[in-house]
């Protein structure tokens, strides 16, 4: 009985959740302190200078957290992660133990809006400039490649129109140019997709979205898949060099197949600030033990939906890549063949007046900027979650006037497509 | 012994069974993994002997160093190098002319020689390679869970109560819990480079 490894929905229950050694206690306690008092001066010292494992203060360290963190990397097949506060702080965590002032990375056009406005914006006073690429088009990942290329970041299934990206051929681009294949799999969660078995070397997460899954907790993760050789070019001075913080430390040759997580809690998470609450984790960590079964929902629901929009002759267009027919089905097919996850966008006939008609006209859905609830909810992403894109850019973004994106909840099927219907008229 | 994938038992094993650990490569640098590992053994109870030629006549953490696993005093269970995969072979070869005979040959993360190995195995010894014992030591005992990493185990029995503060037990009811993919895709990327 030695070499038989559980199922995912073993792992999504019990991953990095024993029962507390100390109380017994069997759900995981929520660890709500600051600080850990130490032993003695030698072990306060062991503990700052990483030579032991253990807990200090929560800015870098929780125990609740690190059962969330233990059981996503578990879920991911991957060495370890890091909880952050929120999906953003995940991207600005992974992405400073790779980029200097002067580096590139490589993204996907097809982003969150919140990524592209990140990615564009912010992230220049770092002196970090993003290349975009068409996930359509892997040449043009070909192409963007330069010397000072750190990484490439895309999403598994990707926001608003809920297309899927051929991670394996673009893993294949990264491999070549030597850097990081980075995969936002927020929207298609591991049950649906486990990017490391396709390729990934590193995974975020907004865990606001459907693996925390009912709306109530912000937050976010990196999972460390162990695969990338960080001293091999010497390109990565966080991971490779000897680190001034640490006395000297390299944290890849002292830490191994889990140092990019490492390093992204002792450089990133411990100077940037943005920790996760223990709360928050433990809201998450409760939502996770459901995710295959909700996930499976989420996904039937949608396809039922998106079927029922494509026969309605008010609907110009659904972009569902779970529909046969749909551009990135084969895809799908390939990527997530238990269902192509819950986000889509559709138009309609009647443009940008209709959409806002029947937001308005909606009853059970929710209209609000989330995605991944228990609920269904529904957004015009070119005057939200996409409006600071100009024009040009919201339609390769998907987020196009005349489009509306729905995250397709747990009800009962039946219910949603009643109510679009009613909302829809005629 | 399949090298690229150890069942829990057998490292649980080997770390339940060894008592005394001679440590090549050991450094008295407190930032070098090596010291790590030695400092981090020594507080569970381990008795280590570190070895090194380069620092006879100093002491790591109140361990006098000796020049090689010849001028070792009494007998070793496990011989721990802290070597390149280039540099096993002597130490082997060395280790295979103690009397008695450790028990154990472990490499370090990073090393990997399998012919090294397998004269060990013929030997009568176990070998562990390419993993680290204060690694698989917390792994095994979920220490190393605090850090966020994936200890690849999973438990519905409650662990023998933390000792000195947070210090947690070897031995604790487990099974295995999931696979990573970061050993297959290492493999693969030492094989077809580029």
């Amino acid at each position: 009985m030695s070499d038989r490894l559980p199922g995912f929905s073993t792992l999504a229950v019990h991953a990095g959740a024993q029962p507390d050694p100390t109380t017994g206690a069997r759900a995981t306690p929520i660890y709500q302190t600051t600080s850990f008092v130490f032993n003695d001066a030698d072990h306060a010292a062991s503990l700052f200078g990483l030579q032991s494992f253990g807990n200090i203060y929560t800015r870098l360290g929780n125990p609740t957290n690190a059962v969330l963190e233990e059981r996503v990397a578990a879920l991911e097949g991957g060495t370890a992660a890091l909880t952050v506060a929120s999906g953003h702080a995940a991207q600005v965590v992974a992405l400073h133990q790779l980029l200097m002032p002067g580096d590139e990375f490589i993204a996907a056009r097809k982003l969150y809006g919140g990524s592209i406005n990140q990615f564009t914006h912010s992230f220049k006073s770092f002196g970090w400039n993003v290349v975009w690429a068409d996930p359509d088009d892997i040449s043009s990942f070909e192409n963007a490649v330069s010397p000072k290329t750190k990484a490439i970041f895309i999403e598994s299934i990707a926001n608003p129109g809920g297309t899927i990206t051929d991670i394996e051929a673009i893993s294949n681009v990264a491999r070549k140019a030597g850097v990081p294949l980075i995969v936002d799999n927020t929207l298609a969660t591991p049950y649906l997709i486990r990017p490391i078995d396709h390729g990934a070397d590193i995974v975020v997460h907004s865990l606001t979205k459907f693996l925390g899954g009912h709306g109530n907790s912000i937050g976010g993760v990196i999972v460390d898949a162990g695969t990338f050789d960080w001293s091999k070019d010497k390109k990565y001075p966080m991971l490779c060099e000897p680190r001034p913080e640490y006395h000297g430390i390299k944290l890849h040759e002292t830490f191994g197949n889990f140092a990019f997580a490492i390093a992204c809690r002792v450089l990133g998470l411990r100077d940037l600030g943005p920790a996760l609450s223990p709360f928050n984790a433990f809201l998450i960590l409760t939502g996770i033990e459901t995710l295959p079964l909700r996930m499976q929902k989420h996904c039937d629901n949608a396809k039922a939906v998106a079927e029922f929009l494509a026969s309605h002759a008010g609907v110009a267009s659904v972009s569902y890549a779970g529909l046969p027919g749909d551009k990135y089905n084969n895809l799908a097919r390939k990527y997530a063949p238990k269902g192509a996850g819950a986000v889509f966008t559709f138009s309609l006939k009647g443009g940008y007046d209709a959409g806002v008609s029947l937001v308005s006209n909606l009853k059970l859905f929710s209209h609000l900027a989330n995605v991944g609830d228990t609920r269904s909810l529904v957004i015009h992403p070119a005057s939200t979650t996409h409006s600071q894109l100009d024009d040009a850019a919201k339609i390769k973004a998907g987020a196009g006037p005349d489009v509306v994106r729905l995250s397709i909840g747990i009800e009962d099927k039946e219910d949603l497509i009643a109510d679009l219907e009613q909302a829809l008229g005629e | 012994m399949n090298h690229d994938s150890y069942p829990d038992n057998y490292i649980r094993g080997i770390l339940n069974n060894v008592k005394t650990i001679a440590m090549v490569g050991a450094s008295p640098v407190n930032v070098r993994p090596s010291y790590f590992a030695f400092k981090y053994l020594a507080q569970r109870g381990y008795d280590l002997i570190p070895v090194n030629p380069g620092h006879v006549g100093k002491e790591l953490l109140g361990k006098p160093f000796v020049a090689s696993l010849l001028d070792i005093d009494r007998p070793v269970d496990m011989v721990d190098i802290f070597r390149n995969s280039s540099h096993i072979m002597p130490v082997i070869d060395e280790a295979l002319t103690m009397t008695p005979l450790p028990k154990v040959i472990w490499m370090q993360l990073g090393a990997r020689d399998d012919a090294a190995a397998a004269k060990a195995e013929a030997a009568g010894l176990k070998v562990v390679m390419n993993r680290c014992p204060k690694i698989e030591y917390g792994r095994l005992s979920s220490e190393i869970s605090w850090m966020g990493v994936n200890s690849r185990t999973l438990s519905s029995k409650r662990a023998p109560p933390p000792t000195q503060g947070m210090r947690l037990s070897l031995n604790r009811t487990s099974m295995g819990g999931g696979d990573t993919a970061a050993s297959d895709r290492a493999a693969k990327n030492r094989t077809e480079p580029g």
